[in-house]
């Protein structure tokens, strides 16, 4: 058997470097191995098995820039009782880290066409290293366009970010909240409603979608009636991972192992599968 | 400004997509040209406004009050539609309507509005079918926005 | 006497004494010999000392939702088809450690696991059953990914095959296509007949252990015996599943009502993934010490017949009993084939026989595809 293969569910320790506060339950952890090699390179999309000491292991999406071989960066909502532990992490602890596995969004298919993100929530954690990338290899694509839905003000990632995105050459950043406040003068309304502002070019688009699975849905409605297609529209599915590697049997959906078919997988592979109930 | 060019400005309005040159010219001339400064209230909540709005440039937000607070529950940009609820001309607004920035539109009289549809019935037709695209948009959305699909419990609702 | 040649291909006849060489061989070679045996009133496989240990003389009755161990008239070791184990509890444990972590002021460290893995010696494994072990090495060993688990214990693995000769009335083992009559994947094949077996190498290791056990020729009698004895176990069969584009035919089906049917009686209690021999899937339990400095992660056996199992932040996906039904069902006949390109059932019938409900998948699945 081959050292890889061994590997698969043999855990690096990590150091955290930088935790970063993004909204009031959202934060941004930089890990970096302990001791050796830096980090397998990952590619946009894919995600690592955390490990947190006694507490359990999680399935995160690197949501840093694929560029960056010395770190890794998980963007982690703290929604329940690992995940709260993994983000009450300082720097200097050390975690485990395994993967990168998944599947990962085809930005060199997207190749001189416009990249069209909708992202929704937490969703638009895995979609950063689409962003990056497009931004600096900005030459081989047309526009960028990134549509943004959270909950409120106060749930925005990156918000920083998505204003120097929007400054950036051929690149369109709407971002939307669901409940806005009197201080709050942008768009307000579910992501889907950002359409009405956008002039698609159907054919020359390839469209990345991740947020929660009604959400994902109702996107794909909108871009089906503008005619894009369904092999070019793409979404990040969420499922229970145990292991990472499809030997857990957790993250099945349909014929697929989300883990190792997905997460990223074309509307054209979901499409039979998606408004099945309890599938 | 002419009402050959309200025709023009219209034409190009999404909400009248589709609309038959006649009634394009039946909508000009009911239109008029309005323009709100930033941070005006266009229509108050219960308020019988009895204007309808296609908005030409600029963003108005829908809001509602509740105790200590403003909600913003929807905001509405160029090429997007206002008031809907004035061509059906029955009680009054259900939002306050503010514009964010300066705000140009074209202000219809829901009464004539009826009026008209009462007149031509395939006028009357076309809007309607616009109108209930519009509302069928609206609640869509409305009920994504209901489902709060960010919450941290978002399936536990019930 | 000159001892016949034991080459593949050429049938031997090895007396019951001949067997209980042949396991002290293995034995001596290191490996730990596992087999049926009498326990808590049913056939289980444990380790074996002899053929002393085996089940000599009894038998089973399987029914939908029944089993009872009975004796029968004869002294046969062999004389039964199948208990609620499975040889996956051994390949792929119930139980098993992936690591243990220590912490010190923040550091953490892994700590090295030094078991070495079991060497398994296999004996009694029927047509099903290798079959069973077939679908684990295309699930563990072929896929995108080998889980070292599973490859360090089906490294060095000895596999005596036993053909059976009756069938209990919940085999289904023949519409699957996978016996009764063993193929391929076993080191030697066995079939019972009276005081001895006629034996078959199936590998250079199958040659060698039956090349150094006591052994007669096989004459033509002795193997004509021995294939009739299969044939009419198969003649016996009684349940089957149409296979003929099943897995289309299922996904079809994944809308029928009678998905709520099976749900009125299904207790969602999970038996029939827990009895499955292909069944594989695990969940990974944390644990620390009170000090809060040593942790473990241990990999169990899980079912997706709990609600847990498809949980993800909100909720679960299945939370009816309905959909945790057909997610077994559908993956066991229809998914399967499109993740391993072959069926996760291999007529077995375990399933049939340990529902405490009485569900009978092949009723079930006829029902389904009727439905579709």
């Amino acid at each position: 058997m081959s050292a890889a293969a061994e590997k698969i569910l043999a855990t690096t320790l990590a150091r955290v470097v930088a935790v970063e506060r993004e909204t009031h339950d959202t934060f941004t952890l930089s890990v970096t191995p302990v001791e050796g090699e830096p980090p397998e390179p990952f590619q946009p999309g894919q995600f690592s098995m955390v490990y947190v000491f006694g507490v359990g292991e999680l399935p995160i999406s690197i949501s840093g820039d694929p560029a960056d071989t010395e770190r890794l960066v998980y963007t982690v909502r703290s929604v329940g009782q690992a995940t709260h532990a993994l983000v009450s992490r300082k720097p200097g602890d050390v975690i485990g880290v395994r993967g990168p596995f998944g599947t990962a969004w085809p930005v060199k298919e997207a190749r001189g066409k416009d990249v069209l993100i909708v992202a929704g929530g937490i969703g638009l954690a895995p979609l950063r290293p689409v962003i990056y990338h497009v931004l600096r290899n900005r030459d081989d694509y047309v526009r960028l366009i990134v549509l943004y839905g959270a909950r409120s003000p106060r749930d925005l990632l990156y918000r920083k970010q998505l204003a120097e995105w929007g400054r950036a050459p051929d690149t369109q950043v709407l971002v939307t909240v669901d409940y806005g406040g009197l201080s709050w003068r942008g768009h307000v309304g579910v992501v889907t409603t950002l359409f009405r502002q956008l002039r698609l070019h159907p054919a020359e688009t390839v469209a990345f979608i991740c947020g929660p699975e009604i959400m994902m849905r109702y996107v794909i409605r909108m871009l089906e009636a503008r005619g894009v297609a369904p092999q070019d529209i793409y979404l990040s599915m969420e499922r229970n991972m145990k292991c990472g590697a499809g030997f857990c049997g957790h993250c099945q959906l349909g014929p697929y192992f989300v883990c190792k078919d997905g997460p990223v997988f074309s509307y054209r592979q979901m499409q039979p599968w998606l408004d099945l109930h309890e599938l | 400004m002419e009402s050959k060019s309200l025709e023009e400005i219209l034409r190009e309005h999404p909400f009248l997509q589709g609309f038959k040159p006649e009634h394009i010219r039946k909508m000009a001339e009911m239109a008029l040209e309005v323009q709100f400064a930033r941070d005006q209230i266009i229509f108050r909540e219960g308020q019988e406004s009895g204007l309808f709005f296609l908005i030409l440039s600029g963003k108005v937000a829908l809001e509602v009050s509740a105790p200590g607070r403003i909600l913003r529950v929807q905001t509405l940009e160029a090429g997007e539609e206002l008031g809907w609820s004035s061509v059906l001309g029955e009680g009054g607004k259900h939002f306050q309507a503010r514009s964010l920035e300066t705000v140009r539109a074209l202000a219809f009289e829901g009464a004539r509005l009826r009026q008209a549809c009462e007149q031509d019935p395939s006028f009357g037709y076309a809007l309607m079918r616009q109108l209930l695209r519009v509302v069928a948009e609206r609640l869509q959305a409305t009920r994504l926005q209901l489902l709060d699909l960010y919450a941290p419990r978002a399936a536990k609702l019930i | 006497m000159s001892e016949p040649d034991a080459k593949r291909g050429t049938a031997v006849w090895v007396s019951r004494a001949g067997l209980n060489q042949l396991i002290a061989n293995l034995k001596a070679q290191g490996y730990q010999v596992v087999g049926p045996r009498i326990a808590d009133g049913a056939i289980v496989y444990d380790a074996i000392e002899g053929i002393s240990d085996l089940p000599s003389g009894w038998t089973e009755q399987q029914e939908a939702g029944t089993y009872r161990l009975r004796r029968r008239d004869d002294d046969a070791l062999f004389g039964y088809n199948l208990g609620p184990q499975s040889w996956k509890k051994f390949l792929h444990p119930p139980l098993l450690r992936f690591f243990a972590a220590e912490r010190n002021n923040g550091e953490l460290r892994i700590l090295p696991s030094t078991e070495p893995a079991p060497r398994y010696a296999l004996l009694g494994v029927r047509a099903c059953e290798l079959a069973a072990i077939q679908v684990l090495d295309r699930v563990f060993l072929k896929d995108a990914f080998v889980e070292p688990n599973y490859a360090s214990r089906r490294r060095d693995l000895v596999v005596i095959a036993v053909q059976c000769t009756r069938a209990a009335p919940t085999c289904f083992c023949r519409s699957m296509g996978t016996g009764p009559a063993v193929r391929s994947g076993f080191d030697v094949a066995l079939t019972e007949l009276g005081e001895g077996f006629v034996a078959q190498a199936g590998t250079e290791r199958g040659e060698q252990l039956l090349g150094s056990v006591e052994r007669a020729p096989a004459d033509e009698e002795l193997i004509r015996q021995a294939q009739e004895a299969v044939e009419q176990a198969a003649a016996q069969m009684v349940r089957r599943i149409e296979t003929q584009d099943l897995a289309r035919r299922l996904q079809e089906a994944l809308e029928s009502p009678h998905w709520d049917d099976v749900a009125r009686r299904c207790l969602a209690c999970g038996n029939c993934t827990m009895v499955c021999p292909t069944c594989f899937c695990t969940t990974v339990e944390d644990t620390s010490n009170v000090r809060g400095n040593r942790a473990e992660r241990w990999r169990k056996w899980d079912s997706c017949f709990t609600e847990s199992f498809s949980y993800i932040h909100g909720g679960s996906v299945r939370t009816s009993v309905r959909s945790r039904y057909r997610q077994w069902l559908t993956h066991k006949l229809s998914w399967w084939v499109d993740q391993f390109d072959m069926f996760g059932c291999v007529g077995c019938g375990r399933c049939i026989t340990w529902c405490p409900a009485g569900i009978d998948l092949t009723q079930e699945v006829s029902k389904l595809v009727a439905s579709g």
